[in-house]
């Protein structure tokens, strides 16, 4: 962020930025989620929106149930191949741009259930910014899955003027 | 209560009986195939016996095991309940492999239903006169039976687009024509195959989880409802044949996700029938204790997702700073939140922490308050009754025809629970009610709901005043892992150690059905042993599967508003429903 110069227009403090600077600050503090809830990281998600690990002290607590109006996907829990289908398809409604937090091992990798129906890891079907480990991850792995994506959107070069 | 006539039994099947399985307690009898609808029906009808309920149907493939255990390949078991009597009894109909037809039940008991489809998408075993035998767990384009042991339990299969569900929308609208034919009316006079058609799920958020209906609306009326599951069909049968059988508790906790606790007691439960040890009685309280903390967490968390719903987000705040507190207790006592995987053949995975008697009471009073805000809030509230009052209804013969247990079915005026019924751990000394409704709406499910939330308390509450001192595994080195004091000093828990590490629990050859009360209803597993040190099969009964049926028939003809309220309060939780 700029400085504060005082002074200026008539006393009231004023705030420079550049505006990829202010762009940036905007978009990864206002992330909106889909969650693409399946199994029971989908209940942990609901235990960091709600009140004592409190998404919102990060700017994700809007959570969008359309994929037209959110920018990140959080796929908590198992997918299936029946599943997989479903899964492009909402990633493919996002708008860009667009990232995805992969909550939990199931997410990730299959995690135990190596077996006919299990997909071994989301990312055969969607890219993944983030991979969250834990079965469930607890909320505090979840938020700081989070930060590190606000990390990531601050210096993704794609999203630059220049 | 009075014991089975199992003379009685005996006769109905007359010369259809193959053999007796009796063991472990259990009534259990093979039935030659030609004669299942007759003796079905007899079971169902006879005055004394009254097997009006259709617990699980299962199919099982027993071709690896001993010959003197095999008449057929595959075997198709019915496991029946007799509500008024309490009587359980299971028929085993062997199926040979060049011809697996059965004659399908599911007009003697509609829960057979989709019991029946699961039966055909993972053994390939038929039912003659089945309506709609398709696949139910496996996604449409799936080939071959993945519960076969011949399937390579890592082959995954993809699947290029989702079914339509034409097939099954067009039997509906001739169902309706045919229905108009016989009022007299002439079905092309109707709006059939113009009404306005909607995709519901599988990723919707008033599903809660991955169930997919396809809906057609007049207005806002739901006029058809088509189902699909297996959205979150992650193969917990197959991976349980896998590992040894402690190796399944982790895949148990993760059945009903909400309540997981109740699933770890429920399934080691079972297998200690079927190995045929006692827990220890400190052992045996403190699994009612952590099974009484999960029911909580279970009502309560539907409770507040339903509410949610309805609109009425506050009550979701105060619910789940309910649901926090016990969490943080759960995670001190287990090391995770959610997937506890507490309990062990022949145990526990450890005792309780120093201090967990004064946490809990002491949690148990914080708590009271918030549930009674809640109540307060909409119990009386207009807006509340009006959504619920009168909405959902289902009748307590359809309930039980359908195979509904817990809390849905005990607000249908039902009162079946196993912990009064069946009295293990103790629970016949507790002193608790068990609330049951008039109406079966949605309004009754959410009220028995809390008032079990109080009945939980109340049983936690005493259990901990009994508490005994001692031990929390079996002194059965057998079975459970011996100290590590005693593992470096002793060569006997070493290699009792060794053998258990290595070679599985050494469950005893046999079979056996064992059923717990956790929160949604009667959890059920069927297990057939080898006596390898892994399952041979398992069966799990989820009582959601069996819930989750009727549910397009109660929604038809409703308001799409309505859908979500009567689905959040049947608490259908996908991880069961699908396993």
């Amino acid at each position: 962020m700029g400085v504060i110069t005082p002074g200026q227009s008539d006393g009231v403090p004023v705030l420079t930025t550049t505006l990829q600077q202010a762009l940036d600050w905007a978009r990864k503090n206002s992330l909106f989620p889909i969650p693409f809830g399946t199994a029971c990281c989908a209940i942990e998600f609901m235990g960091v929106v709600g009140p004592t690990f409190d998404i919102s002290r990060f700017g994700a607590e809007a959570v969008r149930f359309s994929p037209r109006q959110a920018d990140l996907m959080i796929v908590a829990g198992t997918v299936v191949y029946k599943m997989a289908p479903v899964l492009r398809k909402i990633y493919a409604q996002m708008a860009d741009p667009k990232w995805v937090i992969s909550m939990g091992v199931c997410a990730s990798s299959g995690g135990f259930y190596d077996d006919y129906c299990t997909l071994q890891g989301i990312d055969q079907v969607i890219p993944v910014d983030v991979y969250v480990p834990g079965c469930p991850p607890s909320p505090d792995l979840f938020l700081d899955a989070l930060m590190k994506l606000q990390q990531k959107i601050d210096s993704d070069r794609r999203l630059k003027f220049a | 209560m009075a014991t089975l006539d199992v003379e009685r039994v005996r006769a109905l099947i007359g010369e259809d009986l193959l053999g007796d399985r009796s063991s472990h307690g259990d009534t259990a009898f093979v039935v030659r195939r030609p004669g299942i609808r007759r003796i079905a029906q007899a079971l169902r009808d006879d005055a004394t016996l009254q097997f009006d309920m259709l617990m699980d149907l299962a199919g099982a493939d027993r071709s690896l095991l001993p010959p003197k255990d095999r008449i057929e390949r595959f075997e198709v078991v019915y496991n029946l309940y007799s509500l008024w009597n309490g009587w359980r009894l299971r028929l085993c109909v062997p199926v040979p492999e060049a011809d697996p037809f059965v004659d399908s039940v599911h007009d003697i008991w509609k829960a057979a239903d989709w019991a029946e489809r699961e039966a055909w998408d993972m053994f390939g075993i038929r039912f003659n006169g089945h309506p709609n035998l398709k696949r139910i767990l496996c996604h449409h384009e799936f080939v071959g039976h993945p519960l076969r042991k011949d399937y390579d339990r890592t082959r995954g299969q993809w699947l290029s687009q989702l079914d339509t569900l034409e097939d099954e929308l067009e039997m509906a609208h001739d169902r309706e024509r045919e229905t108009l034919r016989a009022q007299g009316n002439d079905p092309a006079d109707s709006n059939i195959g113009e009404r306005m058609l909607l995709n519901i799920g599988p990723s919707h958020p008033v599903t809660h989880g991955t169930l997919r209906v396809l809906v057609e609306l007049e207005g806002e009326i739901i006029r058809t409802a088509i189902p699909e599951i297996g959205y979150l069909h992650r193969g917990f049968e197959k991976c349980a044949e896998k590992g040894s059988w402690n190796n399944v508790v982790p895949y148990a906790s993760r059945l009903n996700y909400v309540s997981s606790l109740a699933n770890d007691v429920a399934y080691v439960k079972a297998v200690e029938k079927l190995c045929g040890i006692e827990v220890p009685d400190r052992c045996k309280y403190i699994r009612v204790i952590v099974t009484e903390l999960a029911r909580i967490m279970d009502h309560v968390v539907c409770n507040a997702a339903n509410l949610v719903d309805l609109g009425a987000l506050t009550n979701f705040w105060y619910l789940f700073t309910v649901r926090e507190k016990i969490y943080t207790i759960v995670e001190k006592l287990t090391g995770i939140r959610l997937t506890t995987a507490y309990t062990r053949v022949g145990g526990l995975s450890h005792d309780l922490y120093e201090g967990f008697e004064d946490e809990v009471r002491a949690m148990l009073k914080e708590i009271v308050p918030f549930l009674q805000d809640v109540i307060g809030l909409v119990k009386k509230n207009r807006i509340f009754m009006e959504r619920t009052v009168g909405i959902g209804k289902i009748s307590a013969e359809d309930a039980i025809a359908y195979g509904w247990t817990g809390p849905c079915l005990r607000a249908c005026g039902v009162p079946l629970d196993a912990r009064k019924r069946d009295g293990y751990y103790f629970y016949d000394t507790f002193d608790f009610d068990v609330p049951v409704g008039e109406n079966g709406d949605s309004f009754d499910r959410i009220m028995v709901r809390f008032e079990e939330v109080f009945q939980s308390i109340r049983i936690i509450e005493q259990a901990l005043d009994r508490l005994p001192g001692g031990p929390v595994n079996t002194g059965n080195n057998k079975f459970t892992l011996p100290p590590k004091k005693e593992l470096f000093r002793d060569i006997e828990p070493l290699m009792n150690h060794f053998m258990i590490v290595m070679f599985g629990t050494p469950v005893p050859a046999g079979e056996t059905y064992d059923s717990f009360e956790v929160p949604n209803g009667e959890l059920g597993f069927y297990l057939i042993s080898d006596g390898k040190g892994k399952p041979y099969r398992m069966r799990v009964r989820p009582p959601c599967f069996y819930v989750y049926q009727p549910y397009v028939h109660i929604i038809k003809n409703g308001m799409m508003a309505d859908m979500a309220a009567i689905l959040g309060s049947l608490n259908i939780v996908a991880g069961e429903l699908d396993r």
